[in-house]
């Protein structure tokens, strides 16, 4: 009962956070000085009807609560509006942009998260010894060092072996499929390796955090006590009850992934979507980065909220 | 207090964020060159003359690196400071009164923190502007959230102990209890959310000026870093241009951070007891 009222609480939670975050988007940009109209008529032998017809066309000669309605009765239709600098459907253009990130970003947080798990255990085991300090210094170098900087530094170090820019070799002659996966595979190296590095940090400082406190736990010293060997307690007692704060902390993470993934694909120009965001603010596309900016969101709060479940999976007392 | 002197880290961390204050104030003095001035080739090399080379206008980069120190850090703790006062009023309030004021605060909170931070800023800084001001309050609204959560927690466990009850029992009023006896109990926590945060910020605001939403008008770490990149410094090979002060946000960041875990593991003794670490082991089996 308990569980199935945590799932409500959360599900309409998880709407609201939605709902306050489309109202944002639409307030956020209506403060702007001027509006669309005043920059497209901006034409040879623009007139002030021009511009008049352009706003009822556009719908600006409205009150605000009325665009505000029309905007979310287009938003529940999936129309994104256009982009001011191809003349395209932002929707259309995000589809493609989401999935060049996707592969980016899975590949990144996993990579991360294997690191960080190996590095995080390995450090809470030899508390105290030069392993822990090895791997906590390096994870918190790695914590610190900005994004685009690390992006920047792995392109001058192996610039010269990897590719450094895109996703596909233009100049390959009627590639075959194994080619092209391979070309592709090869471009994706050096971002995802960016996003791993720059997120594996946290990791391992949560993992060998979070490894400690349950390694404290009475449970573990019975455990010990009761004749358990090391690699049995390790695997049996603590592990499982220390993967309830990493679950939290990779959902936690997904925001700074997704702000991380906006400055790697900006280095290597990689065309997802933070590089559509990087690019509609330089070209000030404002339906373009409006369009990303919801959709970025959204799916943040979406996966929040699936990890959210996952962890009343992992232990139940979450809910209550 | 005792612990940062023991903490060599914590220590060092401290050590360099003061030097680093104090480079801010004398780089007038400490600067070799005119940071706006055309002193040498474009994209010179590291050179005796020029210790870390020249960028992409021929402007000396230690002299620049120098001067970025003043708007980087100012940036940096401004917003740390704004983003701590409005996440910790937040968070005093609503652990102290609880009840649906608490509630209608955190459920604010969560709704916020969970809105990726960087993408907003984004947003905010490509809508409003992205003078120095506006970057400090962009930057100081994507960072409150975490401090409010856990100063509440702090709060609503401070509020019921016995001497705080006995305080309220003699009549003491709700300002008199929060401002004499929590916020002192509260103050090593907000210097780490603070130390924290003034990362954060830094790093906030190198990531925004990377992305063309810096004020253009001042040096800061995070605009040398655009322009090197912007401005074919790679292509170049030239690592001199953003090395400098790609080095420096990180030397920066790690002090915070150190400085921040040393007064974290003050209030929280408990994660330096474990029955399973390898030492203990050792102790035992000796």
């Amino acid at each position: 009962m308990s569980r199935t009222g945590h799932l409500i609480r959360r599900l309409l939670a998880t709407m609201v956070t939605i709902y306050v975050v489309v109202t944002l988007n639409f307030l956020l940009f209506r403060v702007l000085p001027g509006d669309a109209v005043s920059n497209l008529s901006r034409v040879p032998g623009g007139s002030p009807e021009l511009s008049a017809a352009l706003r009822r066309q556009f719908g600006l000669d409205q009150p605000l609560w009325e665009q505000y309605w029309i905007y979310l009765g287009r938003l529940l239709h999936g129309d994104l509006g256009v982009s001011f600098t191809t003349q395209e459907p932002v929707g259309d253009r995000l589809m493609v942009a989401f999935g060049n990130t996707l592969p980016l970003v899975a590949a990144g947080l996993v990579l991360a998260l294997l690191l960080g798990l190996v590095t995080g255990t390995l450090a809470a085991w030899f508390r105290g010894g030069w392993v822990d300090r090895l791997s906590t210094s390096t994870a918190i170098a790695f914590y610190s060092v900005p994004t685009h900087f690390l992006g920047l530094l792995l392109i001058l170090l192996l610039g010269n072996q990897l590719p450094t820019q895109g996703m596909h070799d233009e100049f390959l002659i009627d590639p075959t499929w194994a080619a092209r996966t391979a070309d592709l595979v090869r471009h994706m190296v050096l971002p995802v390796v960016t996003i791993a590095l720059i997120v594996f940090g946290q990791y391992t400082l949560v993992v060998r955090s979070s490894m400690l406190e349950t390694l404290g736990d009475d449970h573990v010293l019975t455990a010990r006590a009761l004749g358990a060997g090391p690699v049995r307690t390790l695997t049996k007692h603590v592990l499982p009850n220390a993967m309830l704060p990493i679950t939290t902390l990779v959902a936690l993470s997904l925001g700074g992934l997704i702000g991380g993934s906006i400055l790697v694909e900006t280095v290597f120009s990689w065309p997802g979507a933070g590089r559509a965001m990087y690019e509609s603010v330089v070209q000030r596309d404002y339906p373009m980065l409006q369009g990303v900016f919801l959709v970025l969101t959204i799916s943040v709060v979406t996966l929040n909220l699936l990890a959210d479940l996952l962890s009343v999976r992992l232990d139940p007392r979450v809910a209550q | 207090m005792t612990s940062i002197r023991s903490n060599p880290r914590a220590a060092a961390g401290l050590g360099v964020l003061g030097l680093l204050v104090l480079i801010a104030l004398s780089a007038g003095w400490l600067a070799p060159y005119d940071p706006a001035a055309q002193v040498g080739q474009v994209f010179g090399r590291p050179s005796g003359s020029h210790l870390l080379g020249l960028d992409d206008g021929g402007h000396d980069v230690l002299s620049l690196l120098l001067y970025g120190t003043r708007p980087t850090l100012f940036i940096g703790a401004a917003a740390a400071v704004v983003a701590v006062l409005v996440g910790g009023c937040i968070g005093v309030v609503a652990g102290y009164f609880g009840g649906w004021i608490d509630g209608l605060l955190m459920r604010i909170t969560d709704y916020a923190i969970v809105i990726p931070a960087l993408p907003l800023g984004i947003v905010m800084a490509a809508v409003w502007g992205t003078s120095i001001g506006q970057l400090v309050l962009v930057i100081s609204l994507l960072l409150w959230t975490s401090t409010a959560r856990v100063v509440r927690a702090e709060t609503a466990s401070l509020k019921n102990r016995p001497y705080i009850r006995r305080i309220r029992g003699l009549g003491a009023s709700h300002l008199r209890i929060i401002g004499r006896h929590l916020v002192p109990q509260l103050a090593p926590l907000l210097s780490a959310m603070a130390a924290l945060t003034i990362a954060l910020a830094i790093f906030t605001e190198t990531a925004l000026t990377f992305l063309g939403l810096g004020d253009p008008s001042t040096v800061t770490w995070g605009t040398m870093i655009r322009f090197a990149f912007q401005r074919t410094a790679m292509s170049q090979g030239a690592w001199w241009a953003f090395a400098p002060p790609g080095i420096a946000v990180s030397l920066v960041v790690m002090c915070c951070y150190w400085v921040s875990q040393s007064l974290e593991d003050t209030l929280n003794p408990r994660l330096r007891v474990a029955h399973l670490a390898r030492r203990y082991f050792e102790v035992r089996g000796s």
